[in-house]
């Protein structure tokens, strides 16, 4: 793992030395994605070789499905972390998701048709709230979306104690739904609409002014004012895209687990946040990009899988693994600023 | 407005402590009013029994916390780990101490397995304390590494099961009494006491104060900034290592997926009730133990009127927004307009 790291380090310091020369290849600012792909690629290869039947196109398309509703959260939540904020409430919003679709769909006999935009709604109405909170009064989105956190459990309490199980067959055909992409590899539903978002996520982060302003606010808010940028709106905007991403993902996680509990997702915020460093976005806001965050799912998604087909480790070297990927990432970060201070 | 012209009514509102203090209180009452034996004290099987007593035990490692808390947040930052080293520290006494059944052995001696979950937990807040000072990582993201890591280290000690103690002599640190009073309250008591002579008596709280306020100007004017605020995560650190110390006795086991879960959060909320801002600079000792009272007796409050215990999260997330907006200036401004307008209104007619 080490060599890995370390391999991408070795091959920019003569840009780091000359960074305005027109000849340097690479931008000390891909550094982060750069490592995180070729750590990606070394783990799988490390898999492959190691375990038999590792290297097969379905294990790597079930890092996809597994890992669905992550990916649209994380999509999320990079664009809050590059406007400079930050979202802990998007696990509770999945639980609340799913748990109001069970109780709408299975006590109320509601149709799915109904629901589903209902739900998505709601979430956006929910981030749009905590967005409203942050921008209008000054407050700091950790502590806005730490209340939302409380807030969105809380509500699924009040609808049931218990989990909620999905009988309606529109969700249940839904999650046995496959689409076949050739001999013996298939896409779930929810990996589909992952692998969407994801597509619409890149362009509205890099072809839209909305995304533009996102960058521009995380670079300096101070800046992005004067510019004349919509600051205001675009920070609202960002907690709705993100309150929307993860309402979207619960209805994902409905059809992973055809149940709504309050007690699912639990802990997720800390995933997502971990997968969108790990792609590189830089917690002080202004540098990211969405498809590193797609790295940065599918490197904790390889980390499972690994584990899981080690056999000897157990299940919760997962997070000793995540937190030391957290930790070497945000050195490595820390040490790219520091860089950029000193040049600037 | 001069000083003079306040009645001493306003100047007791003005009071930084007034608001929790009325809170602690109101809260208190309303428990009162629908529970007429709430304050009621009795003595029974040699020691203090009652709700009040009650509310004191379980608060005590919430008390803990939200010191070392208020300290790392009046440095300007953030702990989010210390529920993972409450896990941490649990599952390490609980480890030390060991499974066996009989109730009077354990694996080895009692001080030293106290000793290393404290030493443990003083590494963790070690730990934050370098990356937030000297690597110079956000607090928030620095302790974020552990909080995820943490856990998985707690279920490593404790192999993924739930350690049950059965050592006898470990109970009496959660659950035992001393002069009638539950012995979790001396520790923070204790703890509190040696804190605020600290933070009163010496320069310690003047200079932590200074490197909240404004770091480099602190650093210039001669304050060890980076060693402070090693310092404060340490303390942070230890603190939650007695809380896992007192919970893992009070509970008579160790969990290291749920032991000390959301008491981050909180340990924030009791923090910012107690009028500690969470920008740094100032901050208040007691107002945290007050915050830490109101959480417990509020959650006292919620049970004992039979509302669905579930409901507790609501109106955490409600007293949070609450006592965030009344911190923000710009909320103030926005009343301080609603309130001034009609009385504008009234005077052009």
């Amino acid at each position: 793992m080490n060599t890995t790291v370390t391999k991408p380090v070795a091959a920019t310091v003569p840009t780091h030395a000359a960074p305005a020369l027109p000849g340097s290849r690479f931008n000390p600012k891909y550094l982060p994605l750069a490592a995180t792909i070729s750590l990606f690629v070394a783990m799988a290869t490390m898999g492959s070789v190691l375990y038999s039947g590792f290297f097969s196109a379905q294990v790597f398309l079930n890092l996809l499905i597994d890992n669905a509703f992550l990916i649209i959260v994380a999509v999320g939540m990079t664009f809050v972390i590059i406007s400079g904020g930050i979202d802990l409430s998007v696990g509770s919003v999945i639980a609340l998701t799913t748990m109001v679709s069970a109780a709408l769909v299975e006590h109320r006999g509601w149709s799915p048709a109904v629901v589903i935009p209902l739900v998505l709604l709601m979430g956006a109405a929910f981030g749009a709230f905590m967005g409203f909170l942050i921008e209008r009064f000054r407050l700091q989105p950790f502590i806005v979306t730490l209340a939302g956190m409380f807030l969105a459990r809380g509500l699924c309490y009040l609808i049931s104690v218990d989990s909620i199980s999905m009988t309606n067959e529109f969700y249940s055909e839904l999650s046995q739904w496959r689409v076949s992409l050739w001999e013996g590899a298939s896409l779930s539903v929810g990996a589909v609409i992952a692998i969407a978002v994801l597509l619409a996520a890149v362009f509205i982060a890099h072809c839209t002014s909305f995304g533009r302003t996102v960058y521009a606010i995380g670079g300096s808010e101070q800046s992005a004012l004067l510019m004349g940028l919509p600051v205001r709106a675009t920070l609202v905007g960002v907690y709705t895209l993100s309150g929307f991403c993860s309402a979207l993902a619960g209805v994902v996680f409905t059809f992973y687990m055809l149940s709504g509990y309050g007690l699912h997702a639990v802990g997720m915020e800390l995933d997502a946040i971990a997968a969108v460093v790990i792609g590189g976005t830089l917690l002080t806001g202004g540098v990211g990009y969405v498809a590193g965050t797609l790295f940065g799912v599918l490197m904790l998604g390889i980390i499972q899988t690994l584990i899981s087909f080690d056999g000897t480790l157990s299940s919760w070297w997962t997070r000793i693994v995540v937190g030391a990927l957290l930790f070497v990432f945000c050195l490595l970060q820390r040490l790219l600023t520091s860089h950029r201070d000193k040049s600037s | 407005m001069s000083e003079a012209s306040h009645s001493p009514l306003t100047a007791l509102l003005r009071h930084r402590l007034a608001w929790p203090l009325l809170t602690l209180v109101l809260l208190l009452v309303v428990n009162t009013v629908f529970n007429a034996s709430f304050l009621h004290i009795e003595w029974r099987d040699g020691h203090l029994y009652g709700s009040l007593i009650d509310i004191l035990n379980r608060a005590a490692p919430l008390v803990l916390v939200s010191l070392g808390m208020t300290m790392v947040i009046a440095t300007r930052g953030i702990d989010i780990s210390v529920g993972a080293v409450v896990a941490i520290a649990a599952a390490v006494a609980a480890w030390m101490i060991g499974g066996s059944v009989s109730g009077s052995v354990s694996r080895f001696p009692m001080p030293l397995a106290i000793l290393a979950a404290l030493g443990v937990a003083l590494l963790c807040g070690l730990w934050n304390g370098l990356l937030v000072a000297r690597v110079g990582m956000q607090p928030i993201i620095a302790t974020l590494i552990l909080m995820v890591a943490g856990r998985g280290i707690a279920q490593l000690v404790t192999d993924g099961q739930i350690i049950t103690i059965y050592y006898a002599p470990f109970f009496f640190l959660g659950g035992g009494y001393l002069l009638g009073l539950p012995f979790s309250l001396f520790i923070a008591a204790a703890v509190f006491g040696a804190l605020y002579l600290a933070v009163t008596r010496t320069a310690l709280g003047l200079f932590v104060q200074a490197v909240g306020i404004n770091p480099t100007a602190a650093r210039v004017a001669g304050v060890q900034a980076r060693r402070l605020i090693i310092a404060a995560y340490a303390f942070c650190g230890l603190c939650a290592g007695i809380a896992g110390l007192l919970i893992s006795s009070n509970v008579k086991s160790a969990d290291g997926n749920n032991a000390g879960q959301l008491l981050e959060l909180d340990a924030i909320l009791a923090v910012t009730l107690g009028g500690t801002a969470l920008t740094g600079g100032r901050f208040s000792l007691v107002g945290s133990v007050i915050g830490a009272l109101i959480i417990q007796t509020l959650t006292y409050a919620i049970y004992s009127l039979g509302v669905p215990p579930e409901i507790n999260l609501v109106v955490k997330a409600v007293v949070v927004f609450v006592v965030m907006m009344l911190q923000s200036p710009e909320f103030r401004a926005q009343v301080g307009t609603w309130v001034r307008r009609p009385a504008a209104r009234e005077r052009l007619s």
